[in-house]
């Protein structure tokens, strides 16, 4: 069971026997007044969305889910694979399942898809993917390295804000659930 | 060569902004011959207010704001104080809200909350001019006019204009937090800052009640760029008053399962000798969000919880 206070982004929880996921949350506390936690919640099957304002009252039911670890294989018509290394399962996601996620996806990517009985429905994909640059200006040497930012691509094509010594051709880490640079990766 | 902190080495114009905010508000109190004081973080217990949850700390708690200290030095007789101090308010967590936060606090006598609203566009004008806003300023997109006087709303005016529910609809429902987080505070104050005044008295537990109705408390928020910026009383000085009002709110808290808070004695035996005088709250971690045009709390402060 959980209280208001563990609701969060990505969260995931069962609401009538469906499971829906918090995909925008935000907390808030008018002067003197009570939390309040506003939630956008998703349904992870078939994907139609409301928005619902809970207080620290409410508690929620843990959605009924199962997670097995798979590796990322290739995407065509718009269709992600993943496959079971030990029982070279496949299964096919959409990208709306996918989500925000195919800006993370690398070939052999090792990820949890996520099962609701026998369905797959979700990837929950590592806090952090090391990714190549693809596209990056430049740096010159006369920057500052401190406090500056460029906007960088990697190789799935997803671009982001790094620190301006980054160039193409490096691996970078990225936070899978903030979208953010992290660091540079030493190979 | 080390890999500077990035995300922390980002926040250096934020930092600096709200290092220059912090002097000017100084300045601007020194101008005018406050004392600035300084009271215990760790106390016995904060007052007791139905929504406001203080972190325990060895049999007592972090203070949630400054108030009780300061009023029993109004009470004995320093007229004119402020204080720039930090707070802990417990599971206040969000894009505007840390656990541990920055207030700004100061009261003085002899005013009461309509003439804190003029102090409030003196000092935050004052501020503003030192950073180099002569005009306006902008907040995320939000034009912020400066040239006084300040937009004043009563709350009752406020919901009849854009709420779906009349404010007293709203309270009959339990349903007041959600309105004003859902339809009255994105509609107020979109030109320039607003003071809306005016609370049921319920909902201003140390606020003294108008002497002309009595189920309306002296007190004022102001919002800037959509940010609750400030809270302001006129302050109530009848310690039996005082005394109920805490029971209600120490009632609530046992109905709700929440901790209890020890009845602030010392504070209600200094109560009588207080003058008359209005006191404000103020965000300071807020204020630097409006200056630094930041989204998040998280972008003015060097290191939020997470990141330790």
């Amino acid at each position: 069971m959980y209280s208001a206070s563990d609701l969060r982004k990505n969260l995931k929880i069962q609401i009538d026997g469906a499971p829906y996921v918090i995909v925008d949350f935000s907390f808030t506390k008018p002067g003197k007044g009570q939390a309040l936690y506003r939630c956008k919640l998703k349904n992870m099957i078939n994907g139609t969305q409301f928005e619902r304002t809970y207080r620290s009252v409410d508690t929620f039911e843990p959605a009924d889910l199962k997670e097995k670890k798979m590796q990322y294989l290739y995407e065509e018509d718009g269709k992600y694979c993943f496959m079971d290394t030990e029982t070279y399962e496949q299964v096919y996601l959409s990208g709306d399942q996918v989500g925000d996620a195919t800006n993370f996806l690398s070939d052999n990517l090792d990820a949890e898809i996520l099962f609701f009985g026998e369905e797959p429905i979700g990837v929950t994909l590592p806090n952090f993917v090391d990714l190549t640059v693809t596209v990056a200006e430049p740096w010159s040497k006369g920057d500052s390295v401190t406090g500056k930012s460029k906007p960088i691509v990697v190789e799935t094509g997803y671009s982001l804000q790094a620190p301006p010594f980054i160039e193409e051709g490096e691996k970078i880490r990225i936070d899978t659930r903030t979208g953010e640079y992290l660091t540079r990766v030493k190979e | 060569m080390m890999e500077a902190d990035w995300r922390l080495a980002k926040k250096k114009e934020a930092l600096h902004i709200r290092a220059a905010m912090i002097q000017a508000i100084r300045g601007f109190f020194m101008g005018k011959s406050f004392l600035e004081v300084e009271t215990p973080i760790r106390i016995p217990g904060p007052a007791p207010e139905a929504h406001i949850d203080a972190i325990p700390s060895d049999g007592w708690f972090l203070h949630t704001s400054p108030e009780l200290c300061m009023k029993r030095l109004l009470a004995a007789g320093y007229p004119r104080i402020f204080q720039i101090t930090r707070c802990f308010r417990g599971a206040e967590r969000g894009s505007r809200h840390m656990t541990e936060f920055t207030l700004l606090e100061w009261y003085e006598s002899g005013i009461d909350y309509w003439r804190m609203m003029e102090v409030c566009e003196e000092l935050l004008i004052a501020v503003a001019h030192s950073l180099g806003y002569t005009e306006d300023l902008t907040y995320r997109g939000r034009k912020i006019a400066l040239r006084r006087p300040w937009e004043r709303l009563s709350l009752w005016e406020a919901f009849r204009r854009h709420a779906p529910l009349s404010l007293e609809d709203a309270l009959e429902r339990d349903r007041f937090d959600e309105m004003m987080v859902d339809a009255v505070e994105p509609n107020i104050g979109t030109e320039g800052p607003v003071f809306l005044y005016d609370y049921p008295v319920a909902l201003g537990a140390l606020a003294r009640a108008k002497p002309t109705d009595t189920t309306v408390a002296e007190r004022f928020e102001l919002y800037m760029g959509g940010l609750e910026l400030a809270n302001a009383f006129s302050e109530l000085t009848d310690a039996a008053e005082q005394r109920e009002r805490f029971e209600r709110e120490l009632t609530l808290r046992r109905t709700w399962g929440k901790s209890a808070y020890p009845m602030p004695e010392k504070f209600l035996a200094a109560l009588p000798a207080m003058p008359e005088s209005s006191g404000i709250a103020l965000g300071v971690d807020r204020l630097a969000m409006i200056f630094a045009d930041a989204a998040s709390i998280d972008d003015v402060i060097s290191f939020a919880t997470e990141d330790l």
